[in-house]
């Protein structure tokens, strides 16, 4: 093994313990996130899956802080990013993370730029504020170059367009531009490319491995698609009704998914490479969740439930090294 | 007459029911606000011809723009072709009487993407799936209920769902109430327009399974609208690769996925994600972006971003050439 691949596997930048994000909602306490824990290495991919209302954009917004409070509130646990407790401190020195430590991109580019300012001013507008050091004539210089790193043909002209002169795949390339421009240790990407068309969302994806590949970054990639986690990610967590259920490498995950709710996923998927008589279809429902039931919250949909699923939430137990599940089955 | 309507018309499997023969739609631009000036067209749909069978399943593949959804309008009758026919079971639909007209319209129903937005939030889901009944058939409300509670049964609700709104149901369950709405009617043709794409993953496999399972009862023929590959290959019987308003490749589903020929097929596929981290895939990294429909490049609209390209594509018009039965492929390659 190289000492670059040491490092790599080892050195943790972001370590998430027990968290739990909380909304008081007049139908009562929505546990949108209910204790998880996940560590992110440098340079590595974790792919965070699950289905809309499992909780992966509270998961996204907790670790950017951007919760709103009230009603939402993290109750407990930690996030430890490059040494610091980002749960515990002031709204101000959070305010200098976010953007300079932990970056996002979200899913809709038309939504997170904005409509008046030409984007050339909006990469400028973060490398000001997160690096003051810089000479003002030299910011442009210095987002331009950004621009190029994520491949804008031309950026000299196009930093003068605003957002709607520009296509779909071009709005999110200046969306990671911005993400990028202060070199983040952490970029959280939101499901980017699910507005994209297919071979825009190749050439996205490519672009992202190689500006991590370049920079050693470390991405969180939030996604509903087994296919983006196939192709990007290193290591999964697998979300279901506010906790992590299976968590493990993506070869792990893939070859032997051990949570009865991974295994119907990715049974679920049609695939392209194979031909499919009939899918699995998950019956049911996922569960509201300010009324969770008592036990296994997946257990109502279970195709191998047993009696103790609906008594007691199993503890996550060790399938092979590193790779937990939460069932009762592995007990 | 009304027992006549209701029942399903019993064809067989495979035989051709609709018909699209050089289908073209060319929206006209025009400049200037009070003289308007023609400046250009924009050729949503350039010359597409296909078939659809009952109880086959034809896909339509393509990126945003490539015409996809001009097909579906022109087929539903939302929107008139400019040059071209659609012959359904034989018959111009456009050069027919208005009485045939109305037959057909009841005949080629719709599913779309979105069911938060293609079910009225004031109606009660019986109002919603009698509706087409109300308005084209001359049955009595017993009659009427009676099938609606037969539909919402085949759709996998039950009576006591009849009575709720629309915002009283999930997406999945919502998209099953679209489905009982689009065949309340017999029809003989359904138009999906990605029906699965705005659902969650774990409820996407139980409406596939469930539109396989409508067809193989009712024989109906459907064309499928996707954007995702594996969609297509699990339900799909046929498949139409559509850019720039053309069909570039049109196949049986085994022989495409087993024998992609066109180079845009080829990179449609190598772009779609894999299926398991071990998957090999050519790496195939289409350049820029689809280029404007006003104003198309020369040749092939395809050999600005083609990775095959040679002298005479942007010279030349493509031609649709057979290499397999029933492969059609429109390249200078072949």
């Amino acid at each position: 093994m190289t000492t670059t691949e040491t490092r790599i596997n080892t050195e943790t930048v972001l370590t998430v313990e027990n968290l739990r994000t909380h909304f008081t909602t007049r139908w009562g306490t929505v546990k949108a996130v209910d204790g998880i824990s996940f560590d992110l290495r440098r340079g590595e991919t974790l792919g965070i899956v699950g289905e809309s209302g499992c909780g992966k954009s509270v998961t996204m917004l907790s670790l950017m802080r951007l919760i709103p409070i009230p009603p939402g509130r993290i109750v407990s646990g930690s996030i430890v990013l490059d040494g610091e407790d980002i749960v515990q401190i002031s709204e101000q020195e959070m305010a200098q993370i976010r953007g300079s430590k932990i970056a996002l991109i979200i899913q809709d580019p038309m939504t997170s730029l904005n409509p008046v300012f030409t984007i050339g001013n909006q990469v400028e507008e973060a490398i000001k504020i997160h690096q003051q050091d810089i000479p003002k004539r030299s910011v442009l210089e210095k987002a331009l170059e950004v621009l190029r790193k994520v491949n804008i043909p031309a950026a000299e002209v196009r930093a003068k367009d605003y957002p709607h002169q520009m296509s779909g795949g071009m709005r999110q390339r200046v969306v990671g531009a911005i993400g990028i421009s202060c070199q983040p240790q952490v970029l959280i990407a939101d499901e980017p490319t699910t507005s994209l068309d297919v071979t825009i969302q190749a050439q996205y994806l490519k672009l992202l491995k190689d500006i991590q590949k370049e920079s050693d970054l470390s991405i969180i990639f939030i996604t509903h698609d087994f296919g983006i986690v196939a192709k990007m990610c290193d290591r999964v967590a697998v979300m279901y009704a506010g906790r992590i259920v299976e968590h493990g490498s993506v070869r792990d995950i893939f070859n032997n998914p051990s949570h009865p709710y991974t295994e119907a996923l990715l049974s679920s998927v049609p695939k392209m490479d194979r031909d499919v008589d009939r899918l699995f279809s998950i019956e049911g429902q996922p569960p509201p969740l300010h009324d969770l039931p008592v036990g296994c919250t997946f257990a109502d949909r279970c195709p191998v439930v047993m009696d103790k699923c609906h008594e007691e939430y199993p503890d996550s137990m060790n399938v092979s090294d590193g790779h937990i599940a939460s069932c009762w089955r592995l007990e | 007459m009304t027992t006549l309507e209701t029942t399903p018309q019993q064809t067989e499997r495979g035989q051709v029911i609709l018909e699209a023969q050089h289908l073209r739609k060319w929206f006209p631009v025009t400049k200037g606000l009070l003289i308007s000036r023609l400046t250009g067209h924009i050729k949503a749909v350039d010359d597409i011809s296909f078939e659809l069978r009952s109880g086959e399943t034809l896909g339509v593949v393509g990126e945003s723009g490539c015409g996809k959804s001009t097909t579906a309008k022109m087929m539903l009758m939302l929107e008139e072709p400019t040059e071209g026919s659609i012959l359904f079971e034989g018959q111009d639909v456009h050069n027919s009487t208005a009485a045939a007209r109305k037959s057909y319209r009841s005949s080629v129903q719709a599913v779309f993407q979105d069911p938060w937005s293609s079910l009225n939030p004031r109606m009660r889901v019986k109002d919603i799936i009698a509706e087409p009944m109300v308005i084209n058939w001359n049955i009595t409300r017993a009659e009427q209920q009676e099938r609606v509670m037969k539909l919402l049964n085949d759709v996998g609700l039950n009576e006591y769902h009849s009575n709720l709104f629309p915002h009283e149901f999930s997406g999945g369950q919502r998209q099953r109430l679209a489905i009982a709405r689009a065949l309340a009617l017999n029809p003989r043709v359904i138009v999906l327009d990605e029906p699965v794409s705005a659902l969650d993953v774990s409820i996407r496999a139980q409406i596939m399974n469930l539109l396989k399972d409508l067809q193989a009862e009712y024989n109906v023929a459907y064309m499928l609208i996707a954007h995702d590959l594996a969609t297509v290959r699990y339900m799909c019987t046929w498949v139409a690769v559509m850019y720039l308003g053309q069909v570039v490749e049109l196949s049986p589903v085994q022989e495409l996925f087993t024998n992609p020929s066109h180079p845009y097929t080829k990179a449609l596929m190598s772009a779609a994600l894999p299926s398991h981290p071990d998957m090999e895939q050519e790496e195939i990294i289409l350049q820029g972006e689809v280029p404007s429909p006003l104003n198309p490049p020369s040749g092939c609209y395809f050999h600005p971003r083609c990775p095959s390209v040679m002298d005479r594509c942007s010279v030349d018009k493509t031609e649709v050439k057979e290499i397999a039965p029933g492969h059609t492929v429109n390249c200078h390659l072949f």
